[in-house]
C-alpha cells in the first residue's frame, strides 16, 4: 500500500517569546533559513520533539491529544505552512488543509467573491470553481445570502461556507483540524458524510479531534500525542483507551487535590474559630441545611478525620456508572459515646440530593464508640447517570446536634458510555415483540 | 528561489483576484464608492495648489507653468510609491492570520498591495490627461512612448523595496513607524513640489542619488516639459537597478520565508 503522508523524527522548536534578541533570530532566519537554530536550549521550545508515522493513502487517520500537545503545529509541518527544524515530511499528492474554516475571507464583499477567492487561494482555478459553484453554495445550505456581504453572516454560516469550499477543492490529502465542532448537529453529520466520501474514493484524511467517538468510528489507525510525543499508535480504539486513562489519571490527581484543599480550608478555619470561642463548640449549622454550600461544623466531641472513596481497585474519584462504590470514613472520638448516628447524603451538580441516609433511620441503635475507628458504607451498584457529584458526611447525636459535619467537601464523578438523563438509572432492559427491530438489537 | 519566482506565474490568478479584490473592498461602504479614485488625486491637488498658490506664493519656480499640472505629475507617481511601500509594509502582519492558516506564496501579499496601488494610479490618469486637454499643452506623441517605460521601472523599484520592507517589519514592527516619518523627508528631497532647476549645485548630487528624482523628472519631462525627453540615460539606469533591486529583494524575502509563519 502507499503512502500518502511520512513523518520522519519530526522535531519542531519554537522561540520562547522575549524582546531581547530580535537580532540574532533574524541573522540565524537570514543565515541558516531558521529561527530557532542560533538559540540556547533555554530560549527554545520544543512543541513536536522526533515525531514519526506513517499514513497510507486512502486511510483516514485521526491525530489525539490534550490542548498544546502539539497537534496543530504538527498539522502545520503536514499541510507545510511551517518547516521542521529538524527532521523530514513527505507528502504524496495534493493537500487542502483545513486548519480554520473561510481564513482569508474578506468582511467586506460578497459570498459569492469570497467563494472564488477562496477557492483560488486553495488552489483551484476560476473555471474550476465556476464549475463547482452550485455544488459549494448548495453543501452550506447558502442559496439565499450567497451574495450579501460574509460580515453578515452568522458564524455558523461563515463556517459552512468555508468547510464548502475546502472540501470542494477536492485535494488527495484533506487535513481537517477540530472542525466538526462549529456546525450544528445536522452539519456536522454531513461533513461525516462527506469525509466517508472521500474515504471511499481512496482519499487520504488526517483529522485532529477532540471527537473520540469520531476517531473511533471513523479513523483506520490514530495517534496520540502528548507534549510534542507520540504516546500511543495504532488501533483507534485502542489508542482512545489509552488516552482516556491517561486523561483520567490526570482527572483524579486534580479531584484529590481539591477535595485535600477543601478540607484543609474548613479544618482551619474550624481551628480558628474554636480557639476564639471558649465554649469549644466550633462552628454553627447553617439555619438551611438545604441550601448550605460547602463548609465544616460541629462540636467536636467526635470527628470524621478522613473519607476515602474506593472503587475495586482501590482510592479513586472517578466511577463507572454501576460500579461499587464504598465510603470510608476514619472517626475519632476523645471521650466515649453512646448516642451518635452516621449518614451520608448525595449530591449532584446542580445540588439535588439525589440520596440520604443514615444510621438511624436504619435504626441502628447505638451503642458505645471511643478512639479511633473506622466507617464503611459500601454501595453495591452506583447507579447514577453520568456526572459530578458531592457528598455529605456527617457524625451527630440522635436529634441531630452534630459532632462533625462535613457538608460537600468530597467530590466524585461518575462516568458512563451511555449518554442517559436524569438522576438514577435504575437497572433496566428493552424486549420487543418480533416485528418490532432494530439493526443492533439490545444486549450485542 | 528561481523556482519560488516561476510559481508567480502558476498563481497569477491569485494575484488578479486579490487585487480586484482590494479595489472593490476599498471603497465599499463610501458614498461616492469608486469615484474616490478620482476625487482622492483631486483633492490632494487642490490642497497643495493652495498651499502654494495661496499661502507660500514665491516658493515655486517661475518655469513651472501651471503649477497645477507641474505638481500633478510628480504627485500622483508619488501617491503610488509611498501607499505601496506603506500598505506592503504591513501586508504580511495584517495577512497574519491567512499566513498562519493556509499555504500559498507569501510574497503574493506584498505584490498585490503594490499592484492594487498602481491601479488606484492608472484610475487617475483620465484626471492627468483632462488636466493636459485643458491647459492645451503642446504633445509630442513619441515623448508619450516613455510613459509606459518610466511606468515599469516604478514598479519594478517599488516591487522590489515592498517585498524588503514587508519581510523586515515581520522581524522588526518598528519600520513601520518609522516609515511614515522616512517617506515624509523622502518626498520633500524629491523634486516634486519644486524643478529640479531650483535645487542648488551642492544639492544635485544628493539628489541624483535619490531614485525617484529621476522618475519624477521622468514624469515631467514626459508629460509638463516640451521637447525631448532627455533624462532616459538616468531612466535606463535605474531601470537596470530597479530590476536589480527587485531580484534582491526577492532573495531576501526567500530567505526569510519560513520565518513568517511563526514570526506574524
Amino acid at each position: 500500500m502507499s503512502t500518502a503522508i511520512e513523518l520522519r523524527e519530526v522535531r519542531k522548536l519554537y522561540r520562547r517569546y522575549a524582546h531581547r534578541r530580535r537580532f540574532a533570530t533574524l541573522k540565524s532566519a537570514l543565515i541558516s533559513g531558521s529561527l530557532a537554530s542560533d538559540l540556547r536550549p533555554d530560549e527554545t521550545f520544543t512543541a513536536v520533539g522526533g515525531v514519526s508515522f506513517r499514513v497510507p493513502t486512502g486511510s483516514a487517520f485521526g491525530i489525539i491529544g490534550r490542548n498544546g500537545s502539539g497537534k496543530s503545529t504538527l498539522l502545520k509541518l503536514i499541510a507545510g505552512i511551517i518547516k521542521p527544524s529538524s527532521g523530514e515530511v513527505k507528502v504524496a499528492g495534493r493537500i487542502s488543509a483545513l486548519i480554520e474554516l473561510g481564513a482569508g475571507f474578506h468582511p467586506e464583499i460578497s459570498g459569492r467573491e469570497n467563494v472564488f477567492i477562496n477557492g483560488v487561494m486553495l488552489g483551484l482555478t476560476k473555471r474550476e470553481i465556476t464549475e463547482r459553484f452550485d455544488e459549494i453554495v448548495e453543501f452550506a445550505e447558502l442559496e439565499a445570502f450567497i451574495d450579501a456581504p460574509v460580515k453578515t453572516y452568522s458564524s455558523g454560516m461563515y463556517m459552512r461556507l468555508g468547510f464548502a469550499v475546502a472540501v470542494h477543492v477536492d485535494p488527495d490529502i484533506l487535513i481537517v483540524d477540530e472542525v466538526l465542532a462549529v456546525g450544528d448537529e445536522g452539519f456536522s453529520l454531513k461533513c461525516l458524510d462527506k469525509f466517508a466520501e472521500f474515504k471511499r474514493r481512496g482519499k487520504t484524511i488526517l483529522l485532529v479531534t477532540h471527537g473520540l467517538g469520531t476517531v473511533q468510528q471513523f479513523c483506520d489507525g490514530a495517534v496520540w500525542l502528548d507534549e510534542g510525543q507520540i504516546k500511543g499508535r495504532g488501533d483507534p480504539r485502542r489508542v482512545v483507551h489509552m488516552y482516556l486513562s491517561d486523561v483520567a489519571a490526570a482527572e483524579e490527581a486534580l479531584l484529590t487535590a481539591e477535595d485535600k484543599k477543601r478540607v484543609e480550608a474548613t479544618t482551619s478555619e474550624k481551628a480558628t474559630e474554636a480557639s476564639a470561642d471558649e465554649s469549644g463548640a466550633g462552628g454553627e449549622p447553617p439555619a438551611d441545611m438545604f441550601r448550605a454550600s460547602e463548609g465544616r461544623w460541629g462540636s467536636g466531641d467526635a470527628t470524621i478525620t478522613d473519607v476515602t472513596l474506593d472503587d475495586d481497585d482501590g482510592p479513586t474519584h472517578l466511577f463507572q456508572s454501576g460500579e461499587q462504590m464504598t465510603v470510608r470514613m476514619r472517626v475519632t472520638a476523645s471521650e466515649p459515646l453512646n448516642d451518635f448516628v452516621f449518614g451520608i447524603s448525595i449530591f449532584n451538580a446542580e445540588g439535588i440530593c439525589c440520596y440520604g441516609t443514615n444510621t438511624d433511620i436504619e435504626e441502628l441503635r447505638s451503642e458505645t464508640m471511643g478512639g479511633d475507628g473506622e466507617v464503611c458504607l459500601v454501595i453495591e451498584r452506583l447507579d447514577l447517570v453520568e456526572g459530578t457529584y458531592k457528598l455529605d458526611v456527617a457524625v451527630h447525636t440522635r436529634e441531630g446536634r452534630p459532632y462533625d459535619y462535613h457538608r460537600l467537601l468530597h467530590t466524585f464523578r461518575v462516568k458512563s458510555d451511555v449518554k442517559d438523563v436524569g438522576i438514577y438509572r435504575p437497572r433496566h432492559t428493552w424486549t420487543f415483540t418480533p416485528n418490532i427491530r432494530f439493526r443492533n438489537p439490545p444486549g450485542e | 528561489m528561481l523556482a519560488n519566482l516561476g510559481q508567480l506565474i502558476r498563481y497569477r490568478g491569485l494575484i488578479q483576484i486579490l487585487v480586484t479584490r482590494e479595489l472593490k473592498a476599498r471603497y465599499r461602504g463610501s458614498v461616492l464608492g469608486f469615484f474616490w479614485s478620482f476625487v482622492n488625486p483631486l483633492l490632494l491637488l487642490t490642497v497643495y495648489t493652495i498651499v502654494f498658490s495661496v499661502v507660500l506664493p514665491g516658493f515655486r519656480g517661475v518655469e513651472v507653468e501651471p503649477y497645477a499640472l507641474f505638481l500633478f505629475c510628480g504627485l500622483l507617481p508619488w501617491t503610488w510609491f509611498s501607499s505601496a511601500l506603506l500598505e506592503s509594509a504591513n501586508s504580511l502582519i495584517a495577512g497574519g492570520n491567512l499566513i498562519k492558516k493556509v499555504l500559498f506564496p507569501v510574497e503574493i501579499l506584498p505584490i498585490v498591495a503594490v499592484l492594487s496601488n498602481m491601479f488606484h494610479f492608472f484610475f487617475a490618469l483620465p484626471i492627468l490627461a483632462l488636466f493636459l486637454l485643458f491647459y492645451a499643452r503642446p504633445m509630442q506623441w513619441m515623448e508619450l512612448l516613455w510613459f509606459p517605460v518610466v511606468v515599469f521601472v516604478q514598479l519594478m523599484l517599488t516591487l522590489g523595496l515592498g517585498l524588503v520592507l514587508s519581510a523586515m517589519t515581520v522581524h522588526f514592527r518598528d519600520l513601520r513607524d518609522l516609515l511614515g516619518n522616512l517617506l515624509t523627508l523622502w518626498f520633500f528631497s524629491t523634486p516634486i513640489i519644486y524643478p529640479m532647476s531650483m535645487v542648488p549645485a551642492g544639492g544635485k548630487f544628493i539628489m541624483d542619488l535619490n531614485p525617484f528624482t529621476h522618475l519624477a523628472i521622468s514624469y515631467q519631462e514626459v508629460l509638463f516639459y516640451d521637447g525631448p525627453f532627455g533624462h532616459w540615460r538616468w531612466l535606463v539606469a535605474l531601470a537596470g537597478a530597479s530590476v536589480v533591486l527587485f531580484l534582491l529583494g526577492f532573495a531576501l524575502f526567500d530567505r526569510l520565508r519560513d520565518s513568517f509563519a511563526e514570526e506574524v
